[in-house]
């Protein structure tokens, strides 16, 4: 039974609604429908003909964004979306950030949730449909207003304009005039006829990004910006251990003693367990908090995990590979016995660290509870869940809840999590004030939901003539989205029990190489999945798997004695049924024609790798290939010379912004593959702050060439496929370099002078 | 206790003398545009001036800017039209946007005592300041940009005083 299916273009996989559809199964979904939340638009006289947007009287066009903006511009996205059909003038357009308020839920996901380079391809279509009817409208009102029929108008740069006699009215004048009021139901928007590509005159150009300006002169508010009348200040103390402790005793007596705007120590007894031993130390200022937190003496029963470590999580992932257990994620004819029988066998593990996302702005909220509203002021990727967690945290009602959406300081996945919001409610509840929690950057890192440490193993086998008999794929991880709690995220095994395993911990090992015995278990390593809360880093598993499968698909082109770009392409035709897969072969022969693979005679310690890669999932995917060039010396330190990375994302709103993600996620894949390591020790996190966890700096960066593949096929996403390609790539291109393979990451100078000796 | 300009204007601020100048700026004076990122010098984000020269806020006592004048970047241009600002406009660099204060900051002291830097110099200057989203290239592009506007408006003003 194979699990491949047929991507048509457009074929959005409706399914993943029904995952989040399950959240209100667990009774997190947030159903309030509260007057008061700010928004911009809502100002009387505008013309909103859907929740997206309103067109004011100034003309001015104010776009609602549910999806978190974390850098991404994916508001400025949405408002270019809408600007396009609506026909409005760029200047014109306006963003106002939505918090949790459900109306505004992503029509495909039916939540408030950022993710999954989800946003564009998601939203697309209800955004055209939004901005389409908001044009119909204008036209129909503003030819009224010019005495001529509406058929013979166009709705083009905010205005209403009369071809024939070059008469025209402004949007704003026509909503000025109340001549507009016309509320599209869902049934009007389906049956509007959207403008076709070679129609488009915004999608497809590089208008400036709404959110750039406030960013260069300090008037961009972050949810660390807030600020409340008569706010006090918190500063965390968290436990020696990751997760599992419990405060036992909290002697403030010094704090009490020597800081004068000291006021008091609230122990986080957070009642859905997202946070465990921690305590708030409460001051009139951010510095006396400080203080005072660094004078509690907090004594702990540090729990179940005290003793957990990289290694024994690592030794616990090999023991589980060995054992029979886990779940097939998916499964064509019989690997294990193609392998068996195979001319050739090949067999290795490949690793991956703990990482941790460290976004620059530090994990922070503040919460206020007002006539019996709790009101968080924090940027957040899952608005849906998050909303509940702070709530149930204190035993509020999930329908009392109001968070303030802000510009976030870098996600990456890390605010899809909602632990910044429980100290800083427990505290406001605790001092009937409102409260601002910032943590350290140590704190930062040290209870992060990490990227876990995964371990895989993969055996393969090549028949006489080198072609691929069958490939065997073992993973165990911790489960990033298991841990969530929420059943209807878990996907279904291949031999049929219903929402047994983690996608998210496996997505990337269903790849679009024709393969006919192909076999992926993937295993939940419950040690790790207990002592370090994972979380969704930054492309989640595609940043895993991709790693062992380009990797070990390499291992095998040499094995083979074939170049592994060529086979990698002969496997990428589609044979299996495997539509997607030629377009993924296309930008690898991009990238190799910009790098100019095969053309250049290198020095002695350098060459070209390459890898491609189909983030994030089969449903959502984008193709996208990378060619490293590397100077390997001899004592194993490696230079980055040059990544080369090509993209098909089908259609491009904005082809700067969609470079911006390529470059920025591709020097992230890189800064994972060579300077990210995070380390347990005694159940805690060993790394605290920027000198000890190395995200790359400028001196390390390689020149970096971007090609956008454009072909007109519906918009996919952009944020995070380039990331899981590079590791690979610069792997690769290392053995081609000094023939020294290297199958753990992030990649040491010491594994390949290692490896170089084997 | 301690008296200091902040951008032009002259303020004195009632807090312990060792309080980081950094929280000083952003919640006794509410300059949010400084950003907290690490606490020990190691990223960048609350880079300001002091007396013009760049310094880590974060780590920077209340006493030590006693007397001294302090820019922020609130404080870096009238308009928000800096040539830096407007480069970092012009190459669309920012993604999160919270680094960017710092990074401009820092710039802004390497242009002030080298109109020309080389790639490497501002590599090597802006090499402690960290951009979690990798906007690195961009930062170098723009940096490049507003030297050259820099150089470019200094010859036309020459030129237009020679005519």
């Amino acid at each position: 039974m194979t699990k491949h299916e047929t991507i048509s273009a457009g074929n959005i996989d409706l399914s993943r609604r029904s995952f989040l559809v399950g959240i209100g199964a667990a009774g997190l979904v947030c159903g309030f429908a509260l007057p008061g939340v700010p928004r911009a638009a809502a100002a009387t006289g505008s013309f909103d003909p859907t929740v997206w947007y309103g067109v004011g009287a100034d003309g001015l066009v104010t776009v609602n964004v549910a999806k978190a903006d974390m850098g991404q511009h994916v508001a400025s996205t949405m408002a270019q979306i809408v600007a396009e059909e609506l026909g409005a003038s760029w200047s014109h357009m306006r963003v106002n950030l939505i918090g949790n308020d459900p109306k505004y839920n992503d029509p495909v996901l039916g939540a408030i949730i950022t993710g999954g380079s989800w946003s564009t391809m998601m939203n697309f279509d209800a955004m055209s449909r939004a901005g389409a009817a908001g044009r119909l409208a204008l036209v129909d009102a503003g030819a009224a207003m010019l005495g001529v029929p509406a058929g013979e108008c166009i709705g083009q740069e905010s205005r209403v304009q009369h071809l024939a006699s070059g008469k025209a009215v402004s949007y704003g004048d026509i909503v000025k005039a109340r001549k507009v009021d016309k509320a599209y139901s869902a049934d009007d928007l389906k049956a509007i006829t959207l403008k076709t590509a070679d129609q488009y005159t915004i999608i497809g150009t590089d208008v400036p990004q709404i959110d750039i300006p406030a960013k260069v002169n300090g008037t961009a508010r972050y949810g660390i910006d807030a600020e409340l009348p008569g706010m006090l200040y918190g500063r965390i103390v968290t436990p020696p251990v990751r997760y599992g402790a419990k405060v036992t005793d909290v002697d403030d007596s010094a704090a009490k003693k020597t800081i004068p705007g000291y006021l008091q120590a609230v122990v986080v007894d957070d009642k859905t367990g997202t946070v465990t031993g921690w305590v708030v130390a409460v001051a009139k200022s951010y510095p006396e908090a400080m203080l005072a937190a660094e004078l509690l003496k907090v004594s702990y029963d540090k729990g179940p995990n005290a003793a957990v470590s990289s290694e024994s999580i690592l030794a616990e992932a090999k023991r589980l590979q060995g054992l029979p257990g886990g779940e097939l994620y998916w499964k064509t004819g019989d690997a294990a016995g193609a392998v068996a029988k195979s001319a050739k066998i090949l067999e290795a593990e490949y690793t991956t660290s703990i990482n941790i996302h460290a976004p620059l702005e530090p994990m922070n909220a503040t919460a206020e509870i007002k006539d019996g509203i709790l009101h968080l002021y924090s940027g957040n990727q899952f608005m849906t869940r998050s909303s509940a967690i702070a709530a149930l945290s204190i035993g509020m009602d999930p329908k009392n809840v109001v968070i303030h959406q802000a510009w976030i300081g870098g996600g990456f996945g890390r605010r899809l999590d909602s632990d910044m919001m429980v100290p800083a409610a427990a505290a406001a509840q605790a001092m009937g004030k409102p409260v601002k929690v910032v943590y350290s950057r140590e704190h930062d890192m040290q209870m992060d939901f990490t990227r876990p440490l995964t371990y895989q193993k993969i055996r393969a086998g090549l028949d006489d003539k080198g072609a691929i008999t069958g490939f065997d794929h073992d993973l165990v991880s911790a489960w990033p989205t298991k841990r969530w709690g929420i059943p209807g995220f878990l996907e279904n095994s291949v031999d049929g029990k219903k929402n047994v395993l983690d996608g998210f911990a496996a997505h990337g090992a269903d790849f679009y190489y024709s393969m006919h015995n192909h076999t992926v278990r993937t295993v939940l390593n419950e040690l790790a999945q207990n002592a370090t809360p994972s979380g969704q880093l930054r492309s989640v598993a595609p940043g895993w798997t991709f790693w062992a499968v380009e990797s070990m698909i390499d291992e095998l082109a040499h094995a083979a004695g074939r170049d592994p770009a060529e086979f990698r392409l002969a496997m990428l035709d589609g044979s299996d049924g495997n539509a997607g897969a030629q377009r993924l072969a296309n930008t690898l022969r991009v990238a190799m024609g910009l790098a100019g693979y095969g053309t250049k005679t290198l020095a002695k310690g350098e060459a070209l790798g390459v890898a491609c890669v189909s983030s994030q999932e089969r449903a959502t995917s984008s193709w996208t290939s990378c060619v490293a060039h590397v100077a390997v010396a001899p004592d194993g330190n490696v230079r980055v010379k040059k990544l080369t990375v090509a993209t098909d994302i089908g259609t491009v709103v904005n082809p700067d912004g969609v470079r911006a993600q390529i470059m920025g996620g591709a020097l992230w894949g890189m800064s994972l593959a060579m300077f990210e390591k995070a380390t347990l020790k005694d159940g805690a996190i060993e790394q605290t702050n920027f000198d000890t966890y190395t995200p790359m700096r400028m001196k390390q960066i390689p020149e970096i060439e971007v090609a956008i593949v454009a072909n007109g096929e519906p918009a996919r996403g952009t944020g995070e496929p380039t990331v899981t390609v590079v590791a690979p790539a610069i792997g690769n291109a290392i053995f081609n370099a000094v023939g020294a393979r290297v199958r753990g990451l992030p990649i040491t100078p010491d594994a390949i002078q290692g490896a170089m000796k084997v | 206790m301690a008296v200091l300009t902040i951008n032009g204007r002259q303020v004195t601020v009632d807090a312990p003398k060792s309080t980081p100048l950094l929280w000083i700026i952003r919640d006794t004076l509410d300059l949010k545009g400084t950003k907290f990122g690490c606490g020990h010098g190691f990223c960048g984000a609350c880079t300001v001036h002091v007396d013009g020269v760049a310094v880590r806020s974060c780590k920077t006592h209340l006493a030590e800017v006693d007397g001294k004048s302090v820019t922020t970047i609130e404080g870096l241009s009238e308009h928000g039209d800096h040539p830096l600002q407007k480069a970092w406009v012009a190459e669309q660099v920012p993604q999160c946007g919270y680094c960017q204060s710092g990074q401009i900051m820092q710039a802004a002291s390497l242009l002030a005592t080298n109109p020309a830097p080389t790639r490497d110099e501002i590599v090597e200057h802006m090499n402690g300041n960290l951009c979690r989203c990798m906007t690195y290239p961009r930062i170098v592009k723009a940096i490049e940009r507003a030297a050259t506007d820099v150089r470019a408006s200094i010859e036309t003003q020459g030129a237009g005083r020679k005519a």
